[in-house]
């Protein structure tokens, strides 16, 4: 049996579609290590192995009868589980969806099984997508792959992992403030933030509708790029889904970086906690571009640093609007009480836990009459701010280059205790975020306890292509 | 502007719905003011010439045209509800007592 971690999807896709391989060997091969290993990882909420040993059959009957099942066929993808699925558990990590199976699939769900897509399951997640460790899961952390005393970052943690454990060699997540990018870079993988709009929303469980954005999770570039391409593109049941054609990146990766500008964050660089080890490496991967021919120089994004304080106003915010939802009527727990009323208040009582309560509270605060104008207005005018220092930037630079993450994955249980500082894992990756645009995480090198690094490769609304070339030209580098 | 109070959190908490024990009031008010003492950065920022963002990326009217299109199946919608009767969603008494 072939090592599962050393297929590329691009690599298997090519393989099932000539047909010198089949897709259910592939995804039997994927089952097998998600057993061997998911007990002590848990990656998956839930492991979906029936209907990927269908889906692949109708794969290979496809080939088998001539016809193409699409670019990623037999290729096999974890779905973190904010993304609906019909008829199949979505739970968001969170007890008050408790026997929900969605009516209709999100439409990335939809895009994947048209390309020739085998799902495997759906990870675990920070709850509603709300933290940075995948610890505020109902059901449990998941675990790092490369150290298991670690975390694997999050909030999409298990579709992190499950890439780096070789359990799929895609996954999907969703990146609000940094959900997708962080975790890759404690994952020591590729993860991606399209630009706001480019991925339909729809079927993706709202946390901060202004800010949330559907990625590729993969471990190459190139790979993401191919996953990017079958998920992006209009959705007429998004209406924020951009309806002009989103550009292709795939074809342009290996173009290189000579005559690129690109510039180095000051602000991201020094922003508060960024440890010494990830700085090293952001600085080795702006040599490697400036010797691959790119012109790198310092950029100031001076708003940046109010980053963090007007996104934790904003998506609470959001949150407490969306979340409102949750009330026991229609679907998932209801915890039964004499009047609806205090019905209402058991379910979202026992139903959420601590981090979506305390970011509910956060939201209704900021929202709230007297503080309106004060917190959530000011907010969003300093995501004005950093529009327009982002616009500067961006007149002399094709591409932004930061950290990632403030440090290597860092023990579970590390930061559990204050929410502020694990909040502050977000410092580097909220800006993109706030601005709407684009942003990917590549592995370069290892920090702290030989840990992966990631660095961040920032891009202008529907910048993709560029950005991806650059992240080629730094996977290139790393080696 | 002042420190968020106990009393302030309670009143969130009302709001959205959400019954919080002594202890929990106490926990939440140390960590909601932590939160909030950060983003005093902002609060202290003169932007009142700035415009508000809301959206990154503005679209206006986002139309479609108005035909009937199938909608969710009923049933596989009643299927994940908590409680159902006659094919409609089934709620506690709305005020006072149960009969």
């Amino acid at each position: 049996m072939s090592e599962p971690t050393g297929d590329s999807a691009l690599g298997i896709a090519a393989a099932v579609r000539s047909g010198t391989r089949r897709a259910v060997e592939v995804v039997e091969e994927h089952l097998t290590a998600i057993a061997a290993r998911d007990g002590e990882i848990h990656a998956f909420n839930l492991v979906t192995a029936d209907a990927a040993r269908q889906a692949a059959l109708s794969v290979d009957r496809r080939v088998a009868a001539g016809d193409d099942p699409g670019p990623l066929a037999g290729v096999p993808v974890a779905l973190k589980d904010n993304l609906a699925t019909r008829g199949v558990p979505t739970t968001c990590s969170s007890r008050i969806l408790e026997g929900w199976r969605p009516p209709y699939d999100a439409t990335v769900v939809r895009r994947l099984a048209d390309a020739g897509a085998v799902v495997v399951g759906k990870t675990n997640l920070d709850e509603f997508a709300m933290g940075s460790s995948t610890e505020n899961s109902a059901f449990g952390p998941t675990r790092n792959p490369h150290d298991t005393s670690r975390v694997p970052g999050g909030s999409s943690g298990g579709s992190a992992a499950s890439v780096a454990a070789g359990f799929a060699p895609l996954a999907l997540g969703s990146d609000t403030g940094g959900s997708i990018r962080q975790p890759a870079a404690l994952c020591g993988v590729v993860g991606m933030k399209p630009t706001y709009g480019a991925v339909s929303r729809y079927g993706l469980v709202a946390f901060a509708s202004s800010l949330d954005q559907i990625g590729p999770f993969a471990r190459t570039v190139a790979d993401a790029a191919a996953l990017y391409e079958v998920i992006a593109g209009h959705d007429p049941c998004d209406a924020t889904s951009i309806p002009e054609a989103v550009p292709p990146v795939s074809a342009g990766l290996d173009e290189g970086v000579a005559g690129l500008r690109v510039g180095l964050v000051t602000e991201l660089c020094e922003a508060e906690g960024i440890q010494s080890d990830v700085t090293a490496r952001v600085s080795d991967a702006a040599a490697a571009l400036e010797h691959a021919g790119a012109k790198v120089d310092d950029v100031s994004v001076p708003a940046a640093v109010y980053g963090l304080s007007a996104y934790y106003l904003i998506a609470p915010a959001e949150a407490s609007s969306n979340l409102a939802r949750y009330d026991g009527v229609r679907f998932g727990l209801r915890v039964d009480a004499g009047t609806t009323g205090e019905m209402y208040d058991r379910t979202r009582t026992e139903g959420f836990g601590a981090e979506v309560k305390r970011r509910i509270m956060l939201g209704t605060y900021a929202l709230s009459a007297g503080y309106y104008d004060a917190f959530y207005g000011k907010a969003q005018r300093v995501r004005t701010l950093i529009l327009r220092d982002f616009e500067a930037a961006y007149q002399r630079f094709d591409v932004l280059l930061s950290p990632t993450s403030p440090s290597v994955a860092f023990p579970l249980g590390a930061k559990t205790a204050d929410p502020l500082t694990m909040y502050l894992n977000d410092v580097c990756t909220i800006p993109s975020n706030l601005a709407g645009h684009p942003a990917i995480s590549v592995p370069f090198g290892a920090g702290d306890a030989g840990l992966p690094v990631g660095v961040q490769v920032m891009a202008p609304a529907l910048g993709e292509a560029l950005m991806f070339r650059v992240a080629a030209a730094l996977e290139a580098a790393a080696g | 502007m002042a420190q968020i109070t106990r009393e302030d959190v309670a009143h969130v908490a009302r709001l959205a719905r959400l019954q919080l024990s002594d202890g929990e009031l106490d926990t939440f008010t140390d960590q909601l003011a932590k939160v909030l003492d950060h983003a005093r950065d902002v609060e202290a920022l003169d932007v009142a010439d700035v415009p508000p963002t809301a959206h990154p990326y503005p679209l206006q009217n986002v139309l479609r045209p108005d035909e009937v299109r199938p909608s969710l199946d009923r049933d596989e919608v009643l299927a994940s509800a908590p409680a159902v009767e006659d094919r409609q969603f089934r709620v506690p008494p709305v005020l006072g007592e149960a009969p």
